[in-house]
């Protein structure tokens, strides 16, 4: 009956001599994000916006998932990538990703205690805040639609979420895979 | 998942500048962003370079991929037609044979049309496409409704050329870039096509944000509109050229109409880029020769 266990085993690989890759650990979280703005792109060219922010969902998650890892300005950079795609005006993205970083850096200041409920709860708020006010800067840019047109975004926006927050584990997982080292 | 407890950054002096100067360039990116914002609300063209360089940047994977979803759509349909082949074999019959008569009619009407337009001095014959392209890209979730092109400034593109599919009008070029150009789809709310119904009832086709049209009657009075109407483009203004199918009529309102576009940029594989209407037909453009009074001046 004694079976003798691995020498080493983990979520991130088995066997001795094994490291995470310094690459992945690092870009994972900023490449998925601007995957996120890429991917819908291609995807069928859509007459109406019902498609999630993809890209604003996977940052959120990484915020919440792993807290830090992500640095406060980087809705900057991440933002600017955005907005080059978006169609939104320019400087939308970089102004609202950099103001939802510092906004949930305060949140969990005041708001320690995590649970699934809360973080979907606070995610729910942010994002139909963040489509409201893209909306809003999009009529400023010329368009005219009714906020009322955007109801089913929201609603998918917000049903969507966990399900970016279990794509962004699964991410993590696959950033802290284990390599086999010489060192 | 309890919050990490890496808020304090003890006495390292390192650490605490760090801290610092992380929060000091996320309220950076703010105000950054409130002055990239305020510049390109004010000029939209501000940013068309860079958005242009990205848009070339990526504009190869938006073509394959361009290829893998006309597969894959093309795949789904014909799984799909085996189980309507019947009824759509019994409806196209039915349909041939109302065709084959308006044909005839249409026959008649060409004829006509040919010889009206001789009279008046009209150039007679089909317009030349500028290019032939694919649509590559869309915005996904932005109000906003533009896509992408795979023809740019080298394939003789140029802002404000419209853009057509077979079906229909999909919209027209914003900003061009040398491999890949931005489209203005008319299901945008800033766009706004002056369109009629075949006997002559005037409107203005507006996106409404929704994927649909919304239709403005120009000649106020009762509704002449009637569900089931196709409405094509009138030639006014002069940047499309008359007889374009736009959409058919879906829902009535008190003003107007709702209204289904014809081509639905997702099935648009292929689109055509035209030359606007007024410059084709040979009317100067006012914004190259501003001395004449008017695009239709010298008429």
């Amino acid at each position: 009956m004694a079976s003798t266990p691995p020498l080493h085993h983990s979520a991130y690989g088995q066997g001795i001599n094994r490291a995470h890759s310094p690459l992945l650990v690092r870009a994972v979280p900023w490449l998925s994000v601007m995957l996120g703005t890429l991917v819908p792109l291609w995807l069928p060219i859509a007459s109406a916006p019902l498609m999630p922010p993809i890209s604003f969902l996977i940052l959120v998650s990484w915020r919440q998932l792993r807290p830090g890892l992500l640095p406060i300005w980087a809705g900057l950079p991440l933002g600017l990538f955005d907005d080059l795609f978006s169609g939104q005006p320019f400087g939308s993205a970089i102004l609202l990703w950099s103001v939802t970083m510092i906004a949930m850096e305060v949140i969990e200041a005041q708001i320690p205690w995590r649970s699934v409920i809360v973080d979907w709860l606070a995610a729910s708020v942010i994002i139909v805040l963040y489509l409201l006010a893209t909306l809003g800067l999009a009529n400023a840019s010329g368009g005219h639609v009714l906020a009322i047109m955007i109801v089913p975004q929201l609603l998918v926006s917000v049903l969507v979420f966990p399900l970016a927050g279990r794509l962004v584990s699964w991410l993590d997982n696959f950033r802290l895979m284990r390599f086999r080292t010489l060192f | 998942m309890a919050p990490p407890n890496n808020r304090r950054t003890g006495f390292s002096k390192r650490a605490q500048y760090n801290a610092f100067y992380a929060y000091l360039a996320g309220f950076v990116g703010v105000v950054l962003g409130c002055v990239v914002l305020l510049t390109s609300l004010s000029d939209h063209s501000a940013f068309s370079g860079l958005r242009g360089l990205a848009s070339d940047a990526v504009a190869p994977v938006g073509r394959a991929a361009a290829t893998g979803r006309d597969e894959g759509s093309s795949f789904f349909s014909a799984i799909g037609g085996f189980f309507t082949s019947g009824a759509r074999n019994a409806r196209l019959q039915k349909e041939t044979e109302i065709a084959r008569v308006k044909l005839a009619e249409a026959e008649d009407l060409r004829a006509e049309n040919a010889r009206l337009k001789a009279l008046m001095g009209l150039p007679v014959g089909d317009i030349q496409p500028v290019a032939k392209a694919r649509l590559i890209a869309s915005t996904p979730s932005s109000t906003r409704r533009f896509a992408t092109l795979s023809v740019g400034r080298a394939a003789g593109v140029d802002v404000g050329m419209p853009v057509r599919s077979p079906l229909g009008l999909v919209g027209r070029v914003l900003e061009v870039s040398s491999g890949s150009s931005r489209l203005l789809l008319i299901t945008d709310s800033e766009s706004m096509v002056p369109v009629r119904r075949a006997d002559g009832v005037d409107a203005f086709a507006q996106g409404n944000g929704d994927g649909r049209l919304h239709l403005r009657l120009i000649n106020l009075g009762p509704n002449p509109l009637r569900p089931g109407d196709v409405m094509l483009t009138s030639g006014s203004g002069g940047l499309y050229r008359p007889g374009i199918a736009v959409a058919v009529v879906t829902e009535l309102t008190r003003d107007g109409a709702f209204a289904r576009v014809l081509s639905d940029p997702s099935s648009s594989e292929f689109v055509v880029v035209e030359r606007p209407f007024a410059v084709s037909l040979g009317v100067p453009d006012p914004d190259q020769a501003p001395a004449s009074s008017g695009p239709l001046a010298k008429h």
